[in-house]
């Protein structure tokens, strides 16, 4: 039981490296929805005392956003802007690797002194979501595409995801219900907001938006 | 229990040439070719044991000293290296850093001997080769010490009996991991495909082949046999972590481990014939990956 879950662990951390050494978007989005069917997994492997029904409305609504309705969504924002991949990124692949490692280690340190209410599932529970979400915020700032941008949002609210799921004990579902909501909302104004982006200028480089001042 | 010491040298000196022929042949086949002799390495080392060398005027005594240096380095890591069970001649603890830098010795070598020359072309092809391995030494070391923190053991011959079924079991994810990392530095030492193609002869893209371009007669036999030594070493290693096998017939486990060898050569040959090679600006890339890897298992596994 204990090995099994931190298997999926592993695979989450995997697919966070995999997310920063990627340069080619599609893999990035098809990565990122491999990570939410194992925050579906991870959620079928914590939540053994509760009630099925709550277990499996939340592992429906993640894999269905998560996996189906994120990853198109971005997929068809890439293919209608012909954005195929990160061409210049603030901080290069093998630099953002070591930039991953040195904030895996940070992680594995803070959690191991942040004091935590409830024992929890594994010792990697914390660390992998406080990686998750530093990974997230890394994409968000060392990235130039929108796209990127908003795979860095998933990836965080993965992380969050992760953090719930293992720690908090009471009326989670309500909870993560209304982070999934907020984060549908959020994703689907970002890809309206791609759309026209690229309509309007060709191209998806956000920093290339400074230059619109009057 | 003496002449069990002298197994694995003597099957190591006797059958490394073999590997690079079953390497070469699994090729061919992929690409529907005959392929050369599957001893055909054999052949070239009795050639080149019976030419003269020729030195150029600008060389030094390194030039001359590279090669052999270099094979003493291969021929001391294959006597450091257990097959399975069997135990090695000479063992003490923390021996595996000593492995690593015997190959660092062998490599320090073979890229004096190039710059010896003075060619602009092996110039190159040196200064490639010590930026790879540059990043390729530390995913060595780090993977080995992941392997000593998951058994408990500090000497290669306890690592290779203490990796069980059960360990794998236990910590299986981090010994995957392990394995893959391992795999990518087999790639690099060896100056195989997905970093280097052994058989290119365009100096542009040459890493390893350009070092040894101006060693010819038994210079170069010693860096064939060297370089087949090395491959073998570094096979050994990964079959010990991929087929951990220890039943009570000694005998059984040494001709399962040697199977598991010639086994692992088809692999990297399907591997060879079915990868592109990648870009030179890619391979550092590559290389931190896997020292991610090697890094994330030995985080992961803790006894």
């Amino acid at each position: 039981m204990h090995s099994r879950i931190d298997i999926i662990f592993t695979l989450i951390i995997l697919a966070n490296l995999l997310l920063l050494s990627s340069s080619r978007l599609g893999t990035c989005i098809n990565v990122a929805a491999i990570q939410g069917l194992l925050l579906a997994v991870l959620t079928l492997a914590t939540r053994t005392d509760e009630p099925l029904i709550q277990t499996s409305i939340l592992i429906l609504s993640t894999i269905v956003l998560k996996s189906i309705v994120f990853p198109q969504l971005l997929q068809r924002a890439i293919r209608d802007s012909e954005t195929r991949r990160e061409m210049r990124p603030y901080v290069g692949y093998a630099q953002s690797i070591v930039v991953g490692m040195v904030v895996l280690a940070l992680s594995l340190w803070l959690g191991s002194k942040l004091p935590l209410p409830n024992p929890t599932i594994s010792p990697l529970a914390l660390p992998v979501a406080l990686f998750t979400i530093l990974v997230g915020l890394f994409l968000i700032v060392s990235r130039r595409k929108a796209v990127s941008q908003v795979l860095g949002y998933l990836v965080m609210e993965n992380g969050i995801y992760v953090f719930g799921v293992t720690m908090v004990h009471e009326s989670t579902l309500f909870v993560e219900l209304g982070v999934l909501l907020d984060v549908f909302v959020g994703v689907f104004i970002m890809g309206i907001m791609i759309f026209h982006i690229s309509r309007e200028f060709d191209h998806l480089d956000v920093d290339r938006l400074s230059t619109l001042k009057d | 229990m003496s002449i069990w010491l002298l197994v694995h040298p003597t099957l190591a000196f006797l059958a490394a040439p073999l590997l690079p022929g079953i390497i070469n042949r699994t090729k061919a086949y992929f690409a529907g070719r005959d392929g050369q002799p599957l001893l055909q390495t054999y052949f070239d080392l009795a050639k080149l044991f019976r030419k003269g060398a020729v030195y150029s005027r600008t060389t030094t005594w390194l030039f001359r000293a590279g090669p052999i240096l270099s094979l003493g380095a291969a021929l001391m890591a294959v006597v450091l290296m257990p097959l399975g069970e069997l135990p090695t001649v000479w063992s003490f603890q923390g021996d595996f850093i000593l492995l690593v830098y015997l190959l660092a010795v062998g490599r320090f070598f073979t890229v004096m001997a190039a710059l010896d020359t003075g060619s602009s072309f092996e110039g190159m092809g040196a200064s490639r080769e010590m930026q790879f391995s540059m990043l390729a030494e530390p995913v060595l070391l780090v993977g080995l010490a992941a392997l000593a923190r998951g058994t408990g053991c500090l000497t290669l011959s306890d690592i290779a009996a203490n990796i069980s079924w059960q360990a794998w079991s236990q910590y299986g994810e981090g010994l995957i991991l392990i394995v893959v990392a391992l795999m990518a530095v087999f790639l690099v030492e060896n100056a195989r495909i997905p970093i280097d193609d052994p058989n290119t002869h365009l100096e542009l893209t040459m890493i390893h082949e350009v070092m040894v371009l101006d060693h010819g007669g038994p210079d170069l036999a010693y860096i064939l046999y060297g370089s087949a030594l090395k491959l073998w070493t570094l096979s050994v290693l990964l079959v010990n972590i991929m087929i951990p096998i220890h039943t009570d017939l000694l005998l059984l486990n040494v001709v399962v481990s040697l199977l598991g060898v010639l086994c692992w050569a088809v692999v990297v040959g399907v591997i060879e014939s079915t990868m592109a090679r990648l870009a030179l600006i890619r391979i550092p890339q590559f290389l931190v990956g896997a020292g991610a890897l090697s890094v994330l298992a030995l985080i992961l596994i803790k006894k």
